[in-house]
């Protein structure tokens, strides 16, 4: 496998638009001779496809929803960031480019990093004129926020539904050309493979979850915009159906799967409060910024908080860290709270908490003050674990909330098998090993409306297409196998219902593979995974019939997927001798206990290459250089 | 036309003719009240009489009268259309269905209060406006009014029909507003006093008046009554 | 807690379905309803029974997937909640629960208690959109929009396409979801030139779907997981007035 980046000569700041002016065209008039398909309607599909769409492409638009509207791209609350440089605090988009590549702990390149943040302020743009309602001060102007320790005041955001705001306008541009029949959509469609011909994607495979149907669709291209992949972890702040099997699928046909091990954990979610808990729920990072984070310094001390005396409590972030005290870095934060609760000092039911308290905040200023700050937040948190946190401290959790790692993908978001292109969370391209909040809105709506129309047009003009049809040789081999795995699915007739063997699996993605990884750890999990494969396949009871809605079948093919995924993600821990952003092994720490992360020997993309089931997967290296940022080490002490 | 059409067949449309007739219907009943007060007067219906004279006599409330009766027509006929077509929007029902949590009980009876209202003003006209318009002889109104309310179960019938055209009023008025678009939040608090006006005041006047001629006009009347 | 649930059981479009009991024991206080339905369906699997049909996804009241008529109550007991927040503290231990789909003939059933929303989606493709051509937009802060206006355009924004708003109503109206995309993109400069358009298209589409009339009986904005306010019916209505007699410029 050869791993060709394709970053454009030149200086960084030219790259893009001397790139785009290098591209191939499509004549307007041929564009509806070519048909794309695109997968997965979320910020990234829905807003590439219809900007294709517009342009005048065929473009054939799939999502497991019955509407793009559902797509979990919505569920984001905090904002996006641009360098508009409204509040004249000095931002520029060579700034907004250093802090996501310092932010990533220099695991990304700095040629997509750069286009990012050159793209951005078009967002924004493009978003005011669909008539997202941005937040404004009384000005009738744009209004900022400094977010995720940013020194700048660079995010816009629609009050805490930025996420949702967003995905419904690139849905209203995505239904305004479903409604010009450019763009046809096909609901309740779930991709389970890819057809490659002639070494060329040209379509898929998908099921359709109403009618259990196998349905193929032939394109000259494919997009893949089907989100991350933390539910892995089966308990995570991602939408109950979100999966991997398209990415997956596509790593199986010849994909390249990048940097599986860089998943973010939220520090503040509701903890897990027992074993029906379907999800995590998580609140807004800006409660660190007046919380103040304990626990008992007895281990195992089962007083309600308010007897626990001011003496015998542990504010250990900020005894750990004086100058950021509670205000550290998500990983940090994180990685802290599940050492305590792993020592016996966790607070709660389950022990598996932290308190963050507010009483001082309260003292300080008022309890109006600290409804007027974070109502909403405090509402959601009584709504769902019927503790009032203005009397008793809350408790909080961390959580996997994003996948920085996916499909490999060059500078024009091509996998390594031409034609199919990567956009949004599926790709591993911006964020390198941890990603900065307000960034994963920014980057989705970055490749569907300003990337992939250019370089997917790019691709089009310049490659030869064979005549296909779904009867071709290739679109039967994948319906087969698409049919012959889930009528295996069908007949496994085991005893475990499927979503316990996916809580096992979880367990042991957040004990070994979670925060704080070790080689022992990850040796464990390379050692259960198969295992609980294995028991999958053995043992899983899928019942209800394959020819109506059927989220049992559903369900297990994703959980199947899961097991071979997590598999992965625990092997590129264990090789990655290194501790950066989300990755944390325990091995390689400084003395202090931050991330020690090993430029010499790692400054490279990991890009897992599928060898068969049986196989150990091939590893690649596409090394990392840094021109224009030197890395430095991040210390918040 | 096209347009017109287009307007009557959507459902907005109707709608908004329904507010322009009801809130057209309304300022027949202030004018109607304000008519009808002259009966306090206590003279023998004099000036009642009077006022009666001069309605039959101008052309210009002959041709509104003509239009009154077209947007009772029109009121009535598209509220059974709505309520018709509405009731076809949910063919499978619910096993339970507690609207009444979520919406008044005005709200929900407006059709059964429409309907009573209906029956209500057959006979009203039936009793007053036909004899004294269409009758072969000169009636005196105001002769006939005694003669009417000094029946206690007519003067019942009144009172009821009145209070339930008050309950129909009081989700009429503000939804007329409504559906016009004129209920915002500068504008909702002028609404809702005028509705009190509308809904309470107006039909409880209304109401006084067989209660006033059963009490207090009973002699009168058996006076008129022995008389002829 | 324990409950009786009384649920809405039918396999496809064709069949006629039926309501089938269900006891479910040991569901936490804190489970969501629909954690409460996981565990139900948990135990129908390991009986080999096809578990009960539902869609469902962010479950944290965003995405808009759930809901369904849980005793006569769109979403449930509480007010502002899509059903997925709602908890099993907020009813009685030991109650019985009627729980069937949104009813409504432009939403049929297509399982259990899911129901075909994508009328809602066409409604969309009428007209619920601005069109400006990706890369066409000028820059973000060159048209101000007064706070006030902006705030009621996120007020109206916030809907979630759930469908409570049609379920709960007596006429199965759809005005308040059109109201809210009508009624945000009427409050902002950008939505001014395509405003005629829009609403006629929209409010077209609505009645080609079948949904009723809207005869202010405000069961909608009780139900809104939102809040949304019935005021923005009330710009929507004038917005279609403002378009149909209004000349076309």
């Amino acid at each position: 496998m050869v791993l060709n980046s394709n970053i454009p000569d030149g200086p960084i700041e030219k790259k893009w638009s001397e790139h785009r002016f290098h591209m191939k065209l499509v004549n307007p008039s041929n564009r509806r001779k070519y048909t794309v398909i695109v997968v997965g309607t979320g910020l990234a599909g829905a807003s590439a496809a219809a900007s294709l769409g517009e342009m005048g492409y065929k473009v054939l638009a799939f999502s497991y929803h019955e509407s793009p509207r559902r797509a979990h791209s919505i569920a984001a609350q905090g904002g996006i960031n641009a360098p508009k440089n409204y509040a004249n605090d000095g931002d520029s988009v060579y700034r907004l480019f250093y802090d996501t590549l310092k932010g990533g702990d220099y695991r990304a390149r700095e040629a997509n990093v750069y286009r990012l943040a050159e793209v951005s302020g078009s967002i924004i743009d493009q978003c005011v004129a669909q008539g997202v309602p941005f937040a404004r001060d009384y000005s009738g102007y744009l209004d900022n926020r400094s977010f995720g320790g940013a020194q700048v005041s660079r995010t816009f955001y629609a009050r805490g539904q930025t996420g949702q705001q967003l995905l419904l306008g690139a849905y209203a541009a995505l239904s305004r050309q479903i409604g010009a029949k450019t763009v046809q959509f096909f609901d309740r469609r779930e991709m389970l493979d890819l057809t490659v011909v002639d070494g060329q994607a040209r379509g898929i495979v998908v099921r359709n979850l109403r009618t259990g149907a196998v349905e193929s669709y032939v394109g000259d291209a494919v997009v893949l915009a089907t989100g991350g992949y933390a539910n892995t972890y089966y308990l995570s702040t991602m939408a109950k159906a979100s999966n991997a099997t398209a990415v997956w699928r596509a790593y199986k046909r010849g994909a390249a799967f990048a940097n599986p091990c860089f998943t973010q954990i939220h520090p503040t979610c509701i903890p897990v409060g027992g074993d029906y808990q379907s999800k995590l729920t998580l609140m807004s990072e800006s409660l660190r910024n007046d919380g103040r984070i304990w626990v008992p310094k007895k281990s195992g001390d089962t007083r309600s908080p308010s007897q626990i005396p001011e003496a015998e409590r542990d504010y250990y972030l900020e005894r750990l860290y004086p100058s950021f005290g509670n205000l550290v870095p998500r990983d940090v934060a994180s990685r802290r709270a599940k050492e305590m609760c792993d020592k016996g000092f966790g607070v709660g039911p389950t022990k598996m908490a932290v308190y963050l308290d507010f009483a001082d905040a309260i003292k300080r200023n008022s309890k109006a003050w600290i409804e007027e700050k974070y109502g909403n937040l405090f509402d959601m948190y009584h709504e769902i674990t019927a503790e009032d946190p203005y009397s008793v401290p809350m408790r909080i959790y961390p959580a996997v909330h994003y996948t920085m790692g996916g499909l490999w993908v060059d500078y024009n978001l091509m996998t390594t098998i031409p034609g199919l292109f990567v956009v949004g969370e599926a790709n591993f391209s911006d964020h390198g090993a941890n990603r900065l909040g307000a960034s994963a809105l920014m980057q989705g709506l970055a490749d569907g409306y300003f990337v992939l129309p250019y370089t997917l047009g790019n691709y089009l003009a310049s490659t030869k297409f064979a005549s296909v049809t779904v009867e071709h040789e290739g679109f039967r081999e994948t319906r087969a196998s698409v049919q012959e795995r889930v009528d295996r699915l069908m007949s496994i007739k085991g005893k475990k219902p499927v979503s316990e063997i996916h809580r096992e699996l979880g367990k042991v993605m957040w004990e070994y593979v979670g925060m704080g990884r070790t080689a022992a750890g990850l040796t464990k999990a390379l050692k259960l995974i198969p295992e609980i494969r294995e028991q999958f396949w053995k043992d899983a009871k899928v019942v209800g019939d394959p020819d109506t809605i059927n989220n049992e079948l559903e369900k297990a093919g994703r959980i199947a997927d899961f097991l071979e995924l997590g598999e992965l993600i625990a092997r590129d821990a264990l090789h990655r001798e290194e501790s950066c952003g989300g990755h944390f092994r325990e091995e390689h720490q400084t003395p202090e206990g931050e991330a020690k992360r090993n430029d010499k020997k790692f400054a490279y993309v990991a890009a897992w290459e599928y060898t068969g089931d049986a196989r150990t997967p091939k590893l690649n290296k596409e090394p990392l250089k840094f021109e224009y940022v030197k890395p430095s080490e991040r210390s918040y002490k | 036309m096209n347009s017109i059409l287009a307007f009557y067949n959507s459902s907005i449309g109707k709608k908004i003719m329904m507010s322009l007739t009801g809130l057209f219907l309304i300022i027949f009943l202030v004018e109607h009240l304000v008519g009808n007060l002259l009966l306090y007067a206590n003279d023998g219906g004099h000036m009642f009489e009077a006022y009666g004279a001069f309605l039959v006599s101008n052309p210009v409330i002959r041709t509104i009268e003509i239009v009154l009766f077209a947007a009772v027509l029109v009121h009535a006929l598209l509220a059974v259309i709505l309520w018709y077509r509405n009731r076809q929007t949910r063919p499978d029902k619910y096993e339970l269905y507690r609207l009444k949590d979520n919406t008044p009980l005005a709200s929900r009876t407006t059709i059964i209060t429409g309907s009573v209202i209906f029956i209500f003003l057959v006979i009203h006209l039936d009793s007053f406006f036909l004899p004294t318009r269409f009758g072969a002889e000169k009636v005196s109104s105001y002769e006939l009014i005694l003669m009417k309310f000094a029946n206690p179960w007519y003067d019942l019938f009144y009172v009821v029909a009145l209070l339930l055209l008050g309950y129909h009023l009081k989700h009429g008025f503000q939804s007329a507003f409504q559906t016009l678009g004129l209920r915002n939040r500068k504008y909702t608090p002028l609404i809702d006093g005028l509705a009190f006006i509308v809904w309470f005041l107006i039909p409880l006047a209304f109401a006084t008046i067989p209660v006033y001629f059963y009490f207090f006009q009973q002699a009168t009347s058996a006076v008129l009554m022995g008389v002829h | 807690m324990k409950f009786t649930l009384k649920i809405w059981r039918q396999k496809n479009q064709n069949d006629p379905g039926r309501f089938v009991t269900y006891e479910v024991n040991n569901i936490s206080a804190d489970a969501s309803f629909l954690e409460m339905l996981d565990v139900l369906n948990n135990e129908l699997v390991q009986k080999g029974e096809d578990p009960v049909a539902f869609d469902h996804d962010c479950r944290e009241g965003i995405c808009g997937s759930c809901g369904m008529m849980i005793n006569g109550r769109a979403h449930g007991e509480g007010r502002s909640m899509a059903t997925c927040d709602v908890r099993m503290r907020m009813y009685k231990d030991g109650e019985d629960l009627v729980v069937e789909p949104w009813r409504a003939k432009p939403f049929p059933v297509v399982k259990d208690l899911v129901v075909d929303r994508r009328a809602f989606d066409r409604i969309m493709q009428a007209g619920g959109f601005i069109s400006v051509k990706t890369g066409a937009a000028p820059e973000a802060n060159a048209v101000p929009v007064p706070k006030a206006n902006a705030d009621e355009a996120m007020d109206a924004a916030a809907c979630i396409g759930c469908g409570a708003c049609v379920a709960s109503c007596p006429n199965s109206s759809a005005m308040l979801f059109v109201a809210a995309k009508v009624s945000q993109f009427a409050l902002l400069p950008q939505g001014q030139p395509e405003r005629r358009e829009r609403v006629e298209r929209m409010i077209e589409q609505m009645d080609k779907e079948g949904f009723g009339a809207c005869s202010n009986n405000y069961a909608c904005e009780a139900e809104c997981p939102k809040g949304i306010s019935v005021t923005h019916i009330a710009r929507l209505n004038r917005e279609f007035l403002r378009a149909e007699f209004t000349e076309k410029a």
